[in-house]
């Protein structure tokens, strides 16, 4: 507490000063002035919802004086005149990157494996700094902030009067600084040096290749983390970098994302080690509104509302998505939806394309219901807040810094004008403020049209002159040009011979008249008068508003994708009466059965059930089973299924990264699969640890989460870790042979080993090692391995090893050659989770057999079949139907592959994995023979929830269709009314795979 | 029920004494069959011919290497035949692989073994026969699930090259030969998607659509040079890409064109129209959104996969399965590929999806075998199971399109019996002796 006074005792001292350019010496002679004005008879808005009509503002050098009604005005001051005017507190931008060269991100630094030049393991940033270079919390902003005046100006003419300063680079970026956007030198401009400490996901421009995925960025700020709490009790490195890093932890800490998810994930992170961050969120927060309130976080929103697709040709539509078109509708909400929900937020200009979209886009979220006064506040006093600097900045009040802005009216009216902005007590001059407002209707007489109408319209520097003969509604533009009291027009209305020009002057009266002479195009001059007849009326107004208002129609889904649902689907209590039924228990295959599902759970299995309350379904010639469990999947997951970086990587986790709105849970769904186990791809000798979902669409990440099951760890063996097929240019990491694979094992078991004696010593500071914590658990039985492996010999390796160094592998996974060492295996208790059919495709392949599972189960091998691929796991129940055909296996058994042999290889075989009174009601309704290729996933129910309808997926598509055809005529008509639009691309969606080598994708 | 044992056993006897043969011998004892030297009659099985007609009870007949009969009933038993008692089990058309680059490539990571794509866009005049390697491990994998003809196709570039289509059991490319350099592949060019490495490779619409219309001038211009020469009286120089379309036009050859998108495939049906020429349309994933134009302009289609995901996020989730019946139903000849070789034994069971996502089963089953016949125009020799065509068959335990019923008993190519061991049969059997599996 201390420290944070002091702390803000130096921001005082910087902020405030009493007189400029103290070091600097002048050329010639000092011209410093008092800087004294007295701004009065203007509506002085201090700050949302007070508001003083008729009062004075006293400004004396940078900060504001004395504010209030009837004050005298002290002899010195310049005096203003500013009735009818409004005065607001100047704008903040609470996230920018003003004043910054090369502040914004750059693309495509890093480089993971797979690509097309070599992997960097090691820092080329030559220093004491930290090992990974998108870490550099020594970055201050304040030493590369330079004042950039066109910059400034852009701003100022939006309102902003400060900005915090940000290199947007790196994962740790360092500090930023707070700045006004006074066009002064830098030492008179900069509020705070250090303003806050930033982080991202995104590794920018560093070259290590470590990160290459979301995973690993979370991953490398979770170390850094506790690397900073033990850096500061040891003696045995001097590390700049986390020196830094724990300096700036009692600044406020800001963190940018671009996707609601994101914003969740950087939440979580910050909670783990008690930060509650600022979070710089992507826009599309509405889309779970219910999480983002849960996580207490300050926002900065940006008003990146995206354009309207250009839809015309219906080939180019089938391109956009549902959720694309969707957000396009409701993003100018999101302000709105989360005023409602009650988050706080400042309103920044980041993300936007050009600073001109501001107000259009401000505008358009006041539209769509965010109020005037949350507009402020989010603009003024709430980034003030959040960036620590209330007593200086954010409303008008004495003692603060004469930050402020000078309108024409009620600054969110329509039309209103941003006339100045002043900052630091220095006006800044936006929009002329002219002494009379000339707009409005004048009738006049000219030669050859007769009596006109002129209309003036616009803001001054743009007025919107037209002419029109009386009792026609043709209007023909004027050119129109004031010069303080000096006007010029000229029009050419159609059937004239030629322009018509007008030189004329004001003359202040009532009414208002233009005098002057007019040049017929004859060269014939006469005089002319147009005289003032009343105000624009508001007709005009009033269709722009029409034009940029869109109401949001559609409704909120979850997931924001296609076939989400309006409506969380709840547990049912449901009978399914009458169907062949595959226990996985002790009773075999029932024909004639029921099944009974109540309160998420199974109630009862057998025959002549009661149906007491529960909904009945007839089962009559349909099969019963237990929901299909894939004991390897990569859908779900986000920005990166392989942090193939380093040869072991298990301090990274599935669990970070985690994706709710993926499609293909919808679709896995649709083909009875119920839960599935993420795991890290095979890039890695020991990869990430995994994470277990179950298909619940529409829920959260979090609440994916499968829930009290064991962790899990991916491991991997042969082509993949040794990168024998990803390019020349991967020749540089260890291992690259299998003799290496065995090193890096008995490596990395050794320092865990290591690791654990040195935490059983009492009161050492040990470094907290994330990747070897995961190890340590393994070698305590409390996380398990799934390994991802194909030839015998890397198999007989890893059972050796495990063996010789004291761990267990819980599964093999792929194990195409497993059935060359069931024997082995099966004496160690080791399961295997196979494909049925998959081979050819690289060398260790080259004997792989679809008769492996028959073999290794014939050895009593806990044995699946799992997918890996997003495809192959809608049809997994086929897959396993293969096994019949391969070898021979019963159909009982064959089930069991993809039911409760996973179940089992999971430890999660006393909840799932067979129909059994008490277990989860994981349960899926076929239409014939599950193993058949003619069976279809009619329902499919995870926690007695109906995820899946194979009738109500036909209204969903309805449903979708009708949803899209809506929003692409809403295009259409904004398209006819001139509104900005974009081209639609198709994106592909990524589809991972064991192999799956991706970059985190630059935003 | 003891009689059924004592079969059973002496089944089980069978298999032991053919593995002990097996286990000496690996896939280069695997021969190519002799020539038919006796006729062949399966009794009591159920039919299916591949053009949507099914004959339950049926007897087949076929010699010197033709079917003879067809039909429900008994049939003239010709002398010295060898009568197959099959009731209660089927008999298929082989299945005909479309597309494909089997023998083309062994190893798909290997480059050394891989052989499909040559360099350069326009390579019109190289032939996929002549690289077609008859003694690839995989073949044999895929006759053991009833496939039997291949068109081996090359990939890459504008234009890849010519196709020939290969029966599945022979020596060399020559004895593989069944229709040669039957026809020109074309990749339509299209949109390319980047995938996301060091910012994604992907170009903007604009400069898409540039690249796109370049491809497709560039085909324009060839095309017509192509027209030209093959029209003049005799060459005046000789040019092997011009002159690989002399045959398509003289309606010799045919174009598969490869298009996905519906623009695509509309933009390269007008296009080829223009040059009096009827193209195939191979992929067709929108094919179903121009049914109007294929119809009315005859185009036959030859579809992805149905094991395939929605090409995009808001498609019905099932669209896959149920594009076969889509075009069907609007009256298109419409035949399956899969991508790659190894992966053709699933062929049955893309058909066996369209057979459960409402295509009548019998039609599905004319997806590899009729229509991909008559697509491929070799429906003259092959592809239904009737009289005067090659006797290209097998009989199956149960229903050939699904995963439990799809057990070979026997297979015959051009009425030759052939052998139905594989590379994961021996190694079955290698390791069921590790197991102490075949033991009775």
């Amino acid at each position: 507490m201390k420290k944070t006074l002091l702390f803000c005792a130096l921001l005082l001292a910087y902020g405030i000063r009493a007189s400029a350019q103290e070091t600097y010496p002048v050329n010639g002679s000092h011209d410093d002035r008092p800087q004294r004005f007295a701004l009065t008879h203007a509506t002085v808005v201090v700050k949302a919802g007070q508001v003083l009509e008729d009062a004075t503002l006293l400004i004396k050098g940078q900060q504001i004086e004395a504010i209030g009604k009837g004050l005298s005005i002290p002899k010195g001051y310049v005096e203003r005149d500013l009735k009818g005017k409004f005065i607001y507190p100047s704008f903040i931008d609470a996230f920018s990157d003003y004043g910054q060269q090369s502040g914004t991100e750059a693309g495509g630094g890093g480089r993971g494996a797979g690509g097309r030049s070599p992997q960097v393991l090691e820092s080329t940033k030559k220093g004491a700094f930290a090992w990974n270079e998108a870490i550099h919390p020594e970055t201050q902003a304040v030493k590369s902030f330079s004042v950039d005046e066109r910059k400034g100006e852009e701003l100022k003419k939006l309102g902003f009067g400060a900005a915090q300063s940000i290199i947007r680079d790196g994962i740790a970026r360092g500090s930023s600084a707070l700045v006004t956007l006074a066009n002064d030198r830098e030492n008179q401009v900069v509020l705070l040096p250090e303003a806050a400490a930033h982080y991202s996901f995104n590794k920018g421009t560093a070259r290590t290749s470590y990160p290459s995925s979301l995973m690993g960025s979370i991953a490398l700020l979770r170390q850094t983390y506790y690397d900073s709490q033990w850096y500061g009790n040891q003696k045995e490195e001097y590390n700049i970098s986390l020196a830094e890093f724990g300096r700036l932890q009692n600044l406020p800490q800001f963190f940018e994302v671009d996707d609601v998810l994101d914003l969740l994930r950087a939440d979580k992170i910050g909670k783990e080690f008690g930060k509650n961050y600022v979070i710089k969120a992507g826009g599309n927060e509405y889309q779970r509104l219910d999480e983002v309130k849960a996580t207490g976080a300050s926002l900065i929103l940006p008003l990146n509302f995206p354009k309207a697709y250009d839809v015309e040709d219906p080939n180019d539509a089938r391109n956009i998505s549902l959720a694309q078109l969707k957000h396009w509708e409701m993003a100018p909400a999101n302000p709105a939806y989360l005023e409602k929900a009650g988050i706080p937020f400042a309103i920044s200009t980041v993300g936007l394309e050009s600073t001109r979209d501001f107000w259009t886009n401000l505008r358009l979220a006041l539209d769509n219901g965010l109020s005037k006064e949350q507009a402020l506040k989010s603009l003024t006093e709430i980034p003030a807040t959040l960036l620590g600097v209330s007593t200086q900045l954010g409303t008008l009040e004495k003692g603060k810094i004469a930050n402020f802005i000078v309108t024409s009216d009620s600054l969110f009216k329509e039309g209103s004008i941003i006339h100045e902005n002043w900052v630091q007590g220095k006006k800044f001059v936006a929009n002329q403020i002219e002494a009379l407002d000339i707009r409005g209707i004048y009738t006049s007489q000219v030669p050859d049209m007769g009596a006109v109408k002129f209309t003036v319209d616009g803001k001054p520097g743009s007025y919107d002159v037209n002419i029109g003969k009386d009792g026609d509604s043709t209007k023909t533009k004027v050119t129109f040009n004031r010069n303080g009291d000096l006007l010029s027009l000229s029009f050419n209305p159609k059937g004239a011979k030629g322009s018509t020009r007008i030189s004329a002057y004001i003359v202040e009266g009532a009414p208002l008249v233009f005098k002057g002479e007019s040049v017929a195009p004859t060269g014939e001059s006469t005089p002319w008068t147009a005289t003032y007849t009343g105000p624009l009326s508001d007709k005009k107004a009033e269709r722009r508003d029409a034009a940029t208002k869109t109401a949001v129609e559609g409704k909120l889904i979850y997931p924001f994708v296609a076939y989400g649902n309006e409506q969380k689907p709840v547990a049912e209590d449901v009978l399914i009466k009458n169907a062949t039924v595959w226990t996985n228990e002790s009773q075999g295959i029932l024909e004639n059965a029921d099944v009974l599902l109540a309160g998420g759970k199974i109630k009862a299995v057998g025959k002549n059930l009661a149906a007491g309350s529960a909904k009945v379904i007839d089962g009559t010639g349909k099969h019963v089973t237990p929901g299909i469990i894939d004991e390897h999947s990569h859908i779900a997951i986000t920005r990166g299924v392989n942090e193939g970086s380093h040869s072991v990587t298990a301090e990274v986790r599935i669990a970070d990264v985690v994706n709710s709105e993926d499609i293909n849970i919808y679709r896995q769904l649709a083909g009875g699969v119920t839960t599935s186990h993420l795991l890290h791809g095979s890039a890695n000798s020991i990869g990430g640890q995994s994470q277990l979902i179950k298909l619940r669409w529409g829920r959260s990440p979090e609440e994916l989460k499968f829930g009290g099951n064991d962790g899990f760890i991916k491991f991997a063996l042969g082509e993949n870790v040794k990168q024998s097929n990803w390019g020349d240019v991967a020749r540089v990491r260890f291992p690259q042979t299998r003799m290496g694979v065995e090193q890096v094992y008995v490596d990395a078991f050794t320092r865990a080993k290591e690791y654990k004696s040195q935490l059983a010593v009492k009161g050492a500071n040990v470094r907290r090692d994330l990747t070897l914590d995961a190890l340590v658990e393994i070698l305590d039985n409390k996380r398990f391995i799934t390994c991802h492996s194909y030839v015998q010999s890397e198999i007989n390796m890893l059972m050796h090893v495990a063996d010789s160094i004291g761990f267990k592998i819980n599964t093999f996974t792929h194990i195409l050659e497993g059935y060359k060492l069931a024997d082995k295996m099966s004496n160690r208790s080791i399961g295997g989770a196979t494909f049925a059919d998959w081979w050819a495709y690289k060398m260790e392949v080259q004997e792989a057999i679809p008769y492996n599972a028959y073999l290794m189960t014939s050895q009593k091998v806990v044995t699946a079949i799992n997918s890996d691929d997003a495809e192959m796991a809608r049809r997994l129940n086929q897959e396993a139907g293969k096994i019949v055909k391969y070898g021979g296996l019963p159909e009982e058994e064959a089930l069991k592959l993809v039911t409760l042999n996973p179940a089992k290889l999971l430890h999660i075989d006393n909840r799932v994995g067979s129909l059994k009174a008490g277990k989860d009601a994981d349960v899926v309704l076929w239409s014939d023979n599950p193993l058949s290729i003619y069976a279809k996933a009619e329902k499919t129910f995870v926690d007695g929830v109906k995820y899946w309808d194979l009738d109500e997926d036909a209204s969903k598509q309805d449903v979708v269709q009708n949803e899209k055809a809506r929003l692409i005529k809403k295009s259409l008509e904004a398209k006819n009314k001139g509104g900005a639009m974009q081209r639609p691309a198709a994106r592909p969606a990524m589809i991972y795979h064991c192999e799956t080598m991706e970059e985190v994708e630059v935003e | 029920m003891r009689q059924v044992m004592n079969t059973k056993k002496i089944y089980a006897l069978l298999i032991a004494m053919s593995v002990s043969t097996v286990f000496v011998c690996a896939q280069p004892t695997v021969y190519p069959a002799d020539p038919q030297s006796k006729a062949f009659v399966i009794q009591g099985a159920t039919i299916h011919k591949g053009n949507g007609e099914v004959i339950e009870q049926g007897t087949l007949v076929f010699d010197n290497g033709k079917i003879s009969y067809v039909g429900s009933g008994s049939a003239n038993v010709p002398a010295g035949a060898e009568i197959i008692q099959a009731n209660g089990k089927h008999v298929y058309p082989g299945f005909i692989a479309t597309n494909t680059n089997l023998g083309l490539v062994e190893v798909s990571s290997v480059r050394a073994t891989v052989d499909f794509a040559e360099v350069g866009d326009n390579n019109a005049h190289v032939r996929s026969l002549i690289a077609y390697n008859t003694d690839s491990k995989v073949i044999n994998t895929l006759r053991s699930n009833g496939v039997l003809l291949a068109q081996v196709t090359p990939e890459g570039g504008l234009i890849p090259g010519q196709s020939s289509v290969v029966q599945l059991d022979a020596w060399n490319w020559e004895d593989a030969a069944y229709k040669v350099d039957e026809g020109i592949h074309i990749n339509w060019p299209t949109v390319r998607f980047g995938r996301g490495f060091f910012g994604g490779g992907q170009q903007n619409p604009a400069a898409q659509k540039e690249r796109i219309q370049k491809e497709i001038d560039l085909l324009n211009d060839f095309l017509y040079e192509a027209k030209g020469y093959a029209e003049a009286d005799k060459d005046e120089a000789f040019n092997a890409r011009l002159g690989a379309f002399k045959k398509v036009f003289s309606g010799e050859r045919k174009v598969y064109v490869h298009a996905n998108k519906a623009n695509d495939i509309i933009a390269a049906v007008s296009f080829f129209k223009r040059l009096g020429i009827k193209p195939v349309i191979v992929g067709g994933g929108e094919a179903h959104l121009v049914v109007d134009l294929l119809k009315d302009n005859a185009i036959p289609v030859i579809i992805n996969q149905s094991h395939a995901l929605p090409s995009s996020t808001d498609e019905d989730v099932y669209l896959p399965y149920k594009q076969a019946k889509l075009l069907d139903d609007a009256g298109i000849l419409v035949a399956y590929n899969i991508e790659g070789f190894w992966q053709q034994r699933n062929l049955p069971f893309m058909a066996g999806t369209a057979a459960a996502y409402g295509l009548d089963r019998e039609k599905a089953l004319a997806l590899i075998t009729g229509n991909t016949a008559k697509i491929l125009g070799i429906s003259d020799k092959t592809g239904t199971l009737e009289v005067g065509k090659d006797a290209n068959l097998f009989i199956s335990d149960g229903d050939a399109l699904d995963m439990l019923g799809n057990a070979l008993d026997r297979a015959f190519i051009q009425g030759r019996d052939i052998d139905l061991t594989d590379l994961h049969k021996q190694l079955f059997e290698r390791y069921k002796h590790k197991y102490h599996l075949t033991a009775e």
